[in-house]
C-alpha cells in the first residue's frame, strides 16, 4: 500500500488517480499507523509553507515522517512536500522546515515583468545526474509546474535535474538515499509523469545505492 | 524555458460538446470525455470545460463528468460555469479538476475570488472575462467593457480595471475571451489580449478567434499571451493539436514536445 500523506495542504485527488492509473493501491491518510505500515510514502502538497508545517505539527506527523526516512521506505516529495523537506523556506516571513535534505527555499525575483509568478505551466528539465526515478525519461522532457518559491539544495550531489525560469536555474528534482522529491507535479505531467511514478513504484533504494 | 500552453476548450450542453458562434446556433460535436481523452493523447497541455448553459438555467455543475475527465486525462484541467460558491468549488476540485473558472459569479460577488483563493490557493482560481470593444466611450478607458452571461448583459465595468481588481483579490490566471473575436476563427484579438497581459502580473490565456496555427503564433509573439484556447478549429477536424504544435515549433515558439 502507498500512503499519500494528507496534511491539509491541497487537493490530493490527482495524485491518487495517477497512482490508481498505474494499478497501485493507495490510501490518502493522516493516520501515523497507516503511514508506518506503508510500503511507499508520497508527500505531496500545494499552498503555503507555514500553514503546512503547522498542520504537520498539529497532526503529529513529523516523527513518523522522520522514521519513514530512517527505515529506508521509498519516499516521494511533490511540490510543497519537496520544499518542506529542506531546512528553511523564505515564505511567510521565514519558516523552519523538516531539514531532511540540507538547503533553502527562496522566491522567484523576476527582472522581466513578462516572467510571471507563480511559475505555472510546462517547463523542461535538464538531467544533471542519473537516478532510477528518471529512467526512461528523455532529457529536456517537460513537466507541469505551479510554484512561486523554489528549492536550492546546498549540495549539487542532492540535485538530479534542473529547470530555468525567471532568471533562476533551480533544482527541479532532489534526492538523498530513499528520498526523491520533485518541484514539478508528475501526477499532472501526462505520460512522462506517469513514467516517473511507475519508476517510483519499482524503486528499491537500498538495492540501487 | 517555460512553454506556451495550448488549451482545447469544450463547451458542454446536456453533456455533449457543442460549438456555436457568440453563444448561439450551437451544434453537437461529441462526448466530452472521449474528446478530452483524444486531445490529451494528441498532446494538448491543459483542458477547459465550460458548462455553457449552467449559468443561464441556474443548474449545478455536472460533477460526474468532472470525475470521468479526471480519470481519463493526466494533465491539468479547469471547469467553469455553474459554480455558485465555495462548496461547488470544493466539489469540483475534489473530483479532480485543477482549476475553477469564475466569470459572472465574480462580477456579481468579487469577494468569491478572495474566498476561493484563500481556501484553495490562487493557482486554482481562474477569472474568465468577456470584454467587448467599446471604442471612444469615456466610461471605459481601456476601450473594452466587461459583459457577462454569454455576452447578454453589460456590466459597466472597464476590462483593465476589472483585471487588476481580480488580481488584487487573489486570482491566479485570467482567460481573456474577446466577444468580438469569439467563434469567428478570424484570429485572436491581439490588442485586447496584449492590453490585459501587459497590465497584470499573472498568466493570461487568450481566447476567442483561433482559426489557424498562425493565429496562435501571432497571439504568443505579439500579444504576450502565456496560453491560448482553441476550439472550433480542432473540433471540426480541420486541425489537430499535434499538427498545430508542430507548426508552432517551426515558428520558434517554445512548445511542450514530449508526451
Amino acid at each position: 500500500m502507498i500512503a499519500i500523506i494528507d496534511y491539509k495542504a491541497g487537493n490530493l485527488t490527482s495524485v491518487k488517480l495517477a497512482f490508481e492509473a498505474l494499478g497501485a493501491n493507495t490510501s490518502i491518510t493522516s493516520d501515523p499507523d497507516v503511514i508506518r505500515r506503508a510500503e511507499r510514502v508520497v508527500f505531496p502538497g500545494v499552498g503555503a509553507a507555514a500553514a503546512a508545517m503547522q498542520n504537520l505539527i498539529e497532526l503529529g506527523l513529523i516523527p513518523i515522517i522522520k522514521q519513514t526516512i530512517l527505515n529506508q521506505i521509498p519516499f516521494l516529495g511533490i511540490c510543497l512536500g519537496t520544499q518542506i523537506i529542506l531546512d528553511h523556506s523564505e515564505e511567510d516571513g521565514g519558516v523552519h522546515t523538516l531539514g531532511l535534505i540540507p538547503g533553502n527555499v527562496i522566491r522567484f525575483q523576476p527582472q522581466n515583468p513578462r516572467d510571471k509568478v507563480p511559475h505555472m505551466g510546462w517547463n523542461r528539465i535538464q538531467k544533471t545526474q542519473d537516478h532510477p526515478l528518471l529512467a526512461n525519461i528523455p532529457d529536456q522532457s517537460e513537466f507541469y509546474f505551479v510554484h512561486s518559491y523554489y528549492p536550492t539544495p546546498h549540495s549539487r550531489g542532492n540535485s538530479f535535474a534542473e529547470t530555468s525560469y525567471a532568471g533562476a536555474t533551480f533544482s527541479a528534482a532532489l534526492g538523498h538515499n530513499n528520498i526523491f522529491a520533485t518541484q514539478f507535479h508528475p501526477e499532472k505531467s501526462g505520460r512522462i509523469g506517469l513514467q516517473l511514478l511507475e519508476n517510483f513504484l519499482q524503486w528499491n533504494p537500498q538495492g540501487s545505492s | 524555458m517555460l512553454t506556451r500552453r495550448i488549451i482545447p476548450c469544450l463547451d458542454i450542453h446536456n453533456r455533449k460538446v457543442t460549438k456555436g458562434v457568440k453563444f448561439q446556433n450551437n451544434i453537437e460535436l461529441g462526448d466530452p470525455v472521449e474528446m478530452a481523452a483524444r486531445y490529451y493523447e494528441d498532446g494538448c497541455d491543459e483542458l477547459v470545460f465550460y458548462d455553457i448553459t449552467a449559468s443561464a438555467e441556474r443548474r449545478p455543475i455536472d460533477i460526474d463528468m468532472v470525475r470521468e475527465v479526471a480519470h481519463a486525462v493526466r494533465i491539468p484541467f479547469a471547469v467553469g460555469g455553474g459554480i455558485a460558491g465555495l462548496p461547488d468549488m470544493e466539489r469540483v476540485l475534489l473530483a479532480g479538476a485543477e482549476k475553477i473558472s469564475v466569470n459572472s459569479l465574480a462580477v456579481k460577488n468579487p469577494q468569491i475570488i478572495n474566498e476561493g483563493s484563500r481556501a484553495f490557493g490562487a493557482q486554482c482560481i481562474v477569472l474568465g472575462m468577456d470584454p467587448l470593444a467599446v471604442p471612444d466611450d469615456p466610461r471605459f478607458p481601456s476601450g473594452y467593457e466587461i459583459t457577462v452571461r454569454g455576452f447578454r448583459e453589460h456590466t459597466g465595468m472597464d476590462a483593465i480595471e476589472w483585471a487588476r481588481k481580480a488580481v488584487d483579490l487573489g486570482v491566479g490566471e485570467i482567460v481573456v475571451n474577446s466577444v468580438d473575436a469569439d467563434g469567428t476563427r478570424a484570429g485572436f484579438s491581439i490588442p485586447l489580449t496584449r492590453l490585459i497581459a501587459d497590465a497584470v502580473p499573472v498568466p493570461v490565456v487568450a481566447s476567442g478567434g483561433a482559426g489557424n496555427s498562425q493565429h496562435l503564433v501571432d497571439v504568443f509573439e505579439q500579444a504576450h499571451a502565456d496560453a491560448a484556447i482553441i476550439a472550433g478549429m480542432i473540433h471540426t477536424g480541420d486541425y489537430t493539436v499535434s499538427g498545430i504544435k508542430q507548426e508552432l515549433v517551426q515558428a520558434g515558439i517554445p512548445i511542450r514536445q514530449h508526451w
